[in-house]
């Protein structure tokens, strides 16, 4: 297990989740650098989300210890929880859009409860942060049932960055796009990341997403990280699951074609 | 991290404007006064320093662009002193907000109460148009299971039959003794009054039967079955159930909305009757506890003072106010949008407008009984 710099931005040692009779997460560790993009793969239904759902504090740990940018979460008080919420976005899958409000009202929300700002300037954020996602002024007044999935997307990616936050938890965030919005998407994640020097810890399915945007990759099996390194360790990893996933048809096809059109 | 400030300095004809500490969204609102005084600062060419710079995120960014902007007429500022790592973040900043928004008409004031008034009384002829297709749409589903009877759902009319009447039961029965057994003590003590205690037993009789029982179990089942059926097709439209069951070539209206409606119109005369009952038994416990009249008497004056015509006219009114609440609940079920609001909204409606029809339709009833003498 590669261990970060001197102050990884997130850091999780021994993590055990479970519910009822069944462990999803068994003594799990992890760190993510700061300023790196880390994904997590591993088969459906083997506790990614459950990972990321019990590091933003939405599923109960049986033990272990989960600690963001330095601070244990046990040990915190809840005036720590809350200045910490401030400094991470989450990126829900299927954006989690309050359908009562409008685009720029989900935006302004976090910025409403947490900052004193005036009206003026949340308007000229907000319109900031909606057009480094991608989207123009029209949107501005759309509701969410009015946007498409990427929108949709773009809207929650604009409100989890609402508060500039440090670090960013993404739930398959190209899952439900089209390749082209899913490549845009990534790409918008990477560019977003280089300029508001972002940590992001993002659950993925697809491989372009991996191949093009993560600088490493941690594969989650049997509730625990059997691998984590750049693409490169993948290949060379022996555990059946990754050698499976990077390894098989679906993969070779994808990792040859992108080789061939990079040569 | 020490607080964003803002030094004015006036160097000439130029204006000087010196930010240091961390511009961060913590600071944001310290921040935005400096940044209002210094674009007031008067015309004039500005520079902005930012060599002092702490930290920065996209909220000081955006107020860095605002100073730049401030020149007015004399066009932007120019910024020097950036270090190289926020030099990405500033001009992607620049970039933002130089189309105006423009924003949704709200309407407000007098205008707009005006303008609200008439689009809903534009709206009515919608909503009777939509009760109508769907009349429509039910009577084409009942005529074409008549011509194929095994198409109908009989499980699916069932299950319904199950959930909109048997266990609709107690709590139809409870509300209704309660009901009947205040009338008649609202009766006992009034008519007591002028000696006219017999009367309270036709009274109770006469009104449960015709009006109150099937009346009071409409709005009960409106309330309770009703909203269900909205709530449960509208939530069946908002994850697109019932374009698949479209798809896979099922009418949604035979499949989905007939066996509920059939399930209600056979259920609620039913339920009334029970209620009925459940009415004429609490006026008969208020009567004999309060009242003081013994049992048997009740029973025969209530022999006496309702006949059978009583009995028709309240049960006749079910199945109709049966069919209105379903098509009410089942149309505005098939209103609801994608959100979560529309959903509560179109509820909401389907429980206020079928409450409202069955007492309409109730009303007609009267009016066209007394006609005909019953």
């Amino acid at each position: 297990m590669t261990l970060g710099g001197a102050n990884p931005a997130i850091s999780v040692r021994d993590l055990v989740v479970g519910f009822g009779d069944h462990t999803v997460l068994d003594r799990l560790s992890l760190d993510v650098r700061s300023g790196e993009i880390l994904g997590v793969v591993g088969a459906s239904g083997g506790g990614k989300s459950v990972f990321l759902r019990t590091m933003i504090g939405l599923v109960p740990k049986r033990s272990g210890q989960v600690v963001l940018l330095g601070t244990d979460l046990d040990r915190a008080s809840d005036a720590d929880l809350r200045g910490l919420e401030r400094r991470w976005g989450v990126l829900f899958q299927h954006g989690a859009l309050f359908s009562s409000l409008t685009v720029r009202q989900n935006v302004q929300f976090p910025m409403r409860e947490y900052l004193g700002i005036s009206q003026r300037l949340m308007d000229e954020v907000t319109l900031a942060k909606l057009e480094m996602v991608g989207l123009g002024p029209d949107d501005l007044d759309k509701f969410p049932s009015e946007l498409s999935g990427g929108m949709t997307k773009r809207v929650a990616l604009a409100r989890a960055l609402a508060l500039d936050p440090e670090i960013v938890f993404l739930d398959e965030p190209t899952s439900g796009l089209d390749p082209i919005s899913a490549g845009e998407f990534d790409e918008l994640i990477r560019t977003l990341q280089t300029t508001l020097k972002l940590t992001v810890f993002m659950v993925t399915h697809d491989l372009d997403s991996l191949r093009t945007i993560c600088d490493r990759i941690a594969v989650l099996s049997d509730g625990r990280i059997v691998t984590v390194g750049p693409l490169a360790a993948m290949y060379e990893s022996d555990h059946p699951w990754v050698k499976s996933y990077f390894g098989g048809e679906r993969a070779s096809l994808h990792f040859s074609a992108a080789a061939a059109t990079e040569v | 991290m020490t607080a964003g400030t803002l030094e004015i300095r006036r160097d000439g004809e130029r204006i000087d404007l010196v930010a240091a500490g961390s511009w961060t969204a913590s600071h944001a609102h310290a921040l935005e006064g400096l940044v209002e005084t210094a674009e007031k600062a008067g015309p004039g060419p500005r520079q902005v320093d930012l060599a002092g710079l702490g930290e920065m995120d996209t909220f000081g960014a955006w107020l860095v662009q605002r100073l730049v902007r401030s020149g007015g007429g004399d066009g932007e500022a120019s910024i020097v002193g950036v270090r190289e790592s926020y030099r990405d973040l500033l001009s992607r900043v620049a970039a933002t907000n130089r189309r105006t928004p423009r924003r949704r008409t709200s309407e407000t004031g007098f205008g707009g109460w005006l303008r609200s008034i008439g689009r809903s009384v534009e709206g009515l002829g919608g909503e009777l148009t939509t009760f109508v297709q769907m009349l429509g749409a039910v009577a084409v589903a009942i005529v074409r299971t008549l011509a194929h009877p095994r198409s109908f759902r009989l499980t699916s009319f069932v299950n319904q039959l199950d959930r909109v009447g048997l266990r609709a039961v107690p709590i139809i029965l409870l509300v209704t003794v309660l009901i009947g057994g205040i009338i008649a003590q609202q009766g006992f003590f009034h008519f007591r009054k002028f000696g006219a205690d017999d009367y309270v037993v036709d009274m109770v009789g006469i009104l449960v039967l015709r009006e109150i029982g099937v009346l009071i179990v409409a709005i009960m089942v409106a309330g309770r079955s009703g909203s269900s059926y909205t709530a449960e097709l509208g939530s069946m439209k908002m994850r697109e159930e019932i374009d698949a069951l479209q798809t896979m070539g099922r009418d949604p209206v035979q499949v989905l909305i007939l066996p509920r409606i059939a399930a209600l119109v056979v259920a609620l005369p039913i339920l009334a009757f029970l209620g009925s009952m459940a009415a004429l038994y609490g006026g008969l416990l208020v009567a004999w506890g309060y009242g003081g009249m013994d049992q048997l008497i009740y029973l025969a004056r209530l022999r006496e003072a309702v006949s059978l015509t009583h009995f028709d006219v309240g049960m006749i009114k079910a199945p109709f106010m049966a069919l209105v609440i379903g098509i009410v609940a089942c149309s505005e079920g098939m209103r609801v949008k994608g959100s979560a609001e529309s959903l509560g909204l179109q509820t909401t409606v389907s429980v206020v407008k079928s409450i409202f029809l069955v007492i309409v339709l109730d009303g007609f009833f009267a009016i066209f009984f007394a006609s005909i003498g019953m």
